[in-house]
């Protein structure tokens, strides 16, 4: 599994990895796969490590994943859910992470609220650290595990790599790590990547920030992609004035049927979930088994996180 | 011969009195008595400053003591210790403590403990506004009296039109300046750091240049109307300065300053979520960055002041966005600052100026020149010599500084205060 290439302590960012890392990782989830097709779900590469999940959002579906991911590489795994929503209350990050080294563990994946919290952590902590999702800005396996998806879909796409695809990432970008993430992991690999989505949306210069380009209207932006990318809409963004209406937004920028229809032929629909239907997209869409991924997309991640796992502190794996 | 000290040979600079040249000069009984050619009287100590630059000592007109209230962040006892060290001889003490300094009995226990404990000049702003909340006046005729120099709500812009309105009218009334922390609130939103490539980067709520452009756009205006005396606090963009200087060309009395952080440094020290590059107003991209230097080197922006802000490890040590809003600055303005110098930005009487006699004049403080007559506030300190800055070797209580590690030139050898010697370098 080429492990000189990979001698990271942390993932803390798809900003920080190389391609050759990138295909590392892929290259390592695609084989760990067979190991959740198995009878017995279980490798005994993590045994006697402690992963400990702290997450400060409720995220039932990565916590999830990393759990089941670390339990099948036969880790220790203990999670960690901290209520958040005031951090002047109660404990601070420093004194909970104080408590956290004391316990001496392995590896750490942290979910956060605020952008930033994973290099606040990396700062206070010896354990490896996966980040599981910082505020708005990055959220690695999940870029990892969709572009493990998108890998397994290039020869339907009559791709032979990620440098001729066009990926539109479509919706609420701004407060999107998904996005980011992506469209830096896509950039790393040589794809187009597009943020479709209404102005207010975006992030500040995003052709600058992330080399992507830039798309008003969704029927521009799809045209001729191979991945449309659907983002969660959160729903609390209209009452601060982003958008007018969950009608309003789904007639403009919903992903419909008709509106794929400008996309590549053979285009796949990814969604990171979890999905609001009729919001960022379509039932008919979301449901379409031809053309949706959003389940593959979730088995891979369960191979994703197992294999940044391995690497980051499995036998073999950098340190 | 007690209280007379001859300071001889040293590269006079004194701004206010167009003076750049070798030369002597004589204090006694703490006032500046000559300064030229001077023959000391006999038994007169002797201060040989063969190579070293002799200026009035700083003026810096934004400053965070923290006293009363926050003294766990800063004492006007630390913080004037900190403000000898960097040959800064007065300072004008912002009024967001607590309780805010918005009545007379606030300014006087200021003063007084200034007086008992201080290591330099305090001069207290009082607040614009009861409480900082923005809704009624203070009674500025009688913080004047009680010793106040000039009124902000610093911290926090006056945000409402109508009521900065009648504080431009009021503060006339009797010639005060008003001190504005441009901000419009609801553009800067939960904004922690400049918007720009970096703050979309690294996922942080940005804060646009229009939130700092449009407050001092419309402040101008109210200032045209009243003919009130308006200063924009930490200025921060080119668009801002654009404004302050047609203002300027129009006669209007505006004036501004720029905090060394805003024209040294850029919004890139905050990638890696460093907290101690966390201010209000945030650091900004490259061109803002420029249009502060041109602003300086047109002399538009008028004085150089540090907003010297104080916080407490565990103010800092948090996530970004929820770290409190500040640097320390009173060390290291002298040497950042003589960057511009170096840069060709401006020449080193336009910079000392800037942090001497235009601060003080806008104050209606007697200090910041070397006139005979004067209080002998001075600073020797060598142009040259290089350092490195140290955030552990800070003399003030907190040491959040943006500029630790950084190699600097300009090294502040003695400060004295009304002919006092308040820090040496050398003892």
């Amino acid at each position: 599994m080429g492990t000189h290439l990979w001698n990271r302590k942390h993932l803390l960012g798809m900003a920080d990895l190389s391609r050759e890392e990138i295909h590392a990782i892929l290259e390592a989830a695609a084989s760990l796969r067979e190991v959740n097709r198995r009878d017995i779900k279980k490798v005994p590469t993590l045994r006697g490590k402690t992963v400990i999940n702290l997450f400060y959002e409720n995220s039932t579906r990565t916590r999830t994943s990393f759990e089941l991911a670390g339990k099948r590489m036969s880790a220790d795994v203990i999670n960690m859910s901290v209520a958040s929503s005031s951090v002047k209350k109660g404990e601070t990050l420093y004194d909970t992470l104080a408590t956290l080294q004391a316990m001496n563990p392995d590896l750490v994946v942290i979910r956060h609220p605020e952008s930033g919290a994973q290099e606040f952590l990396a700062r206070h902590l010896d354990a490896s650290l996966v980040n599981a999702g910082d505020g708005r800005h990055e959220h690695p396996t999940q870029a990892l595990l969709d572009l493990l998806t998108i890998h397994d879909n290039l020869p339907l796409l009559e791709q032979e790599d990620f440098s001729s695809l066009i990926v539109a990432v479509c919706g609420d970008s701004l407060h999107s790590r998904v996005a980011r993430s992506i469209a830096l992991g896509l950039k790393t690999l040589g794809a187009e990547v597009r943020f479709v989505g209404p102005p207010g949306l975006l992030p500040f210069r995003a052709e600058e920030a992330f080399g992507v380009r830039v798309f008003h209207r969704l029927e521009q932006g799809l045209e001729g992609a191979h991945v449309v990318m659907a983002l969660r809409l959160q729903l609390e963004r209209m009452s601060v004035g982003f958008i007018p209406s969950v009608r309003e937004y789904f007639a403009f920028w919903g992903l419909t049927k008709a509106r794929l229809a400008v996309a590549a032929p053979n285009a796949i629909v990814m969604h990171p979930g979890p999905i609001n239907r009729g919001v960022e997209i379509a039932s008919e869409v979301a449901d379409d088994r031809e053309r949706s991924v959003i389940l593959d997309q979730v088995a891979n991640g369960l191979a994703v996180r197992m294999a940044v796992m391995y690497r980051l502190c499995g036998v073999g794996g950098g340190r | 011969m007690s209280g007379f000290l001859w300071i001889r040979g040293a590269r006079v600079v004194d701004p206010a009195n167009g003076l750049d040249a070798t030369a002597d000069l004589l204090v006694g009984d703490g006032i500046i008595r000559e300064v030229g050619r001077c023959d000391a009287p006999l038994g007169c100590p002797v201060l040989d400053a063969d190579g070293l630059v002799l200026a009035p000592g700083l003026v810096d007109m934004h400053v965070h003591l923290r006293e009363p209230g926050f003294e766990y962040k800063e004492t006007i006892a630390g913080g004037t210790r900190a403000a000898a060290a960097g040959g800064v001889t007065t300072v004008a003490a912002m009024p967001n403590t607590r309780p805010v300094n918005d009545d007379p009995s606030v300014t006087g226990y200021i003063l007084q403990k200034a007086r008992s404990e201080g290591w330099v000049n305090v001069a207290p702003i009082g607040a614009v506004t009861r409480g900082l909340e923005g809704r009624e006046l203070t009674e500025m005729g009688l913080q004047i009296r009680a010793g106040c120099v000039a009124f902000s709500d610093d911290g926090r812009p006056v945000a409402d039109s109508g009521l900065m309105r009648r504080a431009l009218e009021y503060a006339s009334t009797f010639g005060a300046l008003i001190i504005q922390h441009a901000e419009d609130p609801a553009l800067a939103g939960h904004g922690c750091m400049h918007e720009g490539v970096i703050s979309s980067r690294l996922g942080l709520p940005g804060l646009p240049s229009e939130a700092e452009s449009v407050m001092v756009d419309r402040d101008l205006r109210l200032v045209a109307l009243t003919g009130g005396r308006y200063h924009v606090a930490h200025i921060s963009t080119g668009q801002a300065v654009e404004a302050v200087g047609r203002a300027r060309a129009m006669g209007l009395s505006v004036s501004c300053e720029v905090a060394p952080h805003h024209f040294a440094l850029t919004d890139e020290a905050v990638l890696g979520y460093d907290t101690d590059a966390k201010m209000s107003p945030p650091l900004r991209g490259h061109e803002e960055r420029h249009a502060l230097l041109e602003g300086l080197a047109r002399g538009i922006i008028t004085v150089i002041a540090t907003d010297h802000a104080p916080h407490d490890p565990d103010s800092k040590r948090v996530e970004f966005c929820q770290a409190s809003n500040g640097v320390v600055g009173l060390e290291t303005l002298l040497p950042v600052s003589l960057e511009l110098v170096r840069d060709g930005v401006m020449g080193l009487s336009a910079c000392l100026a800037a942090m001497t006699v235009a601060p003080a004049r806008l104050l209606g403080l007697n200090r910041g020149a070397l006139t005979p007559g004067m209080p002998a506030d001075l600073l020797l300190f060598d142009l040259d010599a290089p350092w490195v800055v140290d955030a552990a070797r800070l003399h003030g209580t907190s040491r959040n500084t943006c500029f630790h590690g950084r190699r600097v030139r300009g090294r502040v050898k003695k400060t004295f205060v009304a002919g006092r010697l308040v820090h040496d370098d050398d003892g």
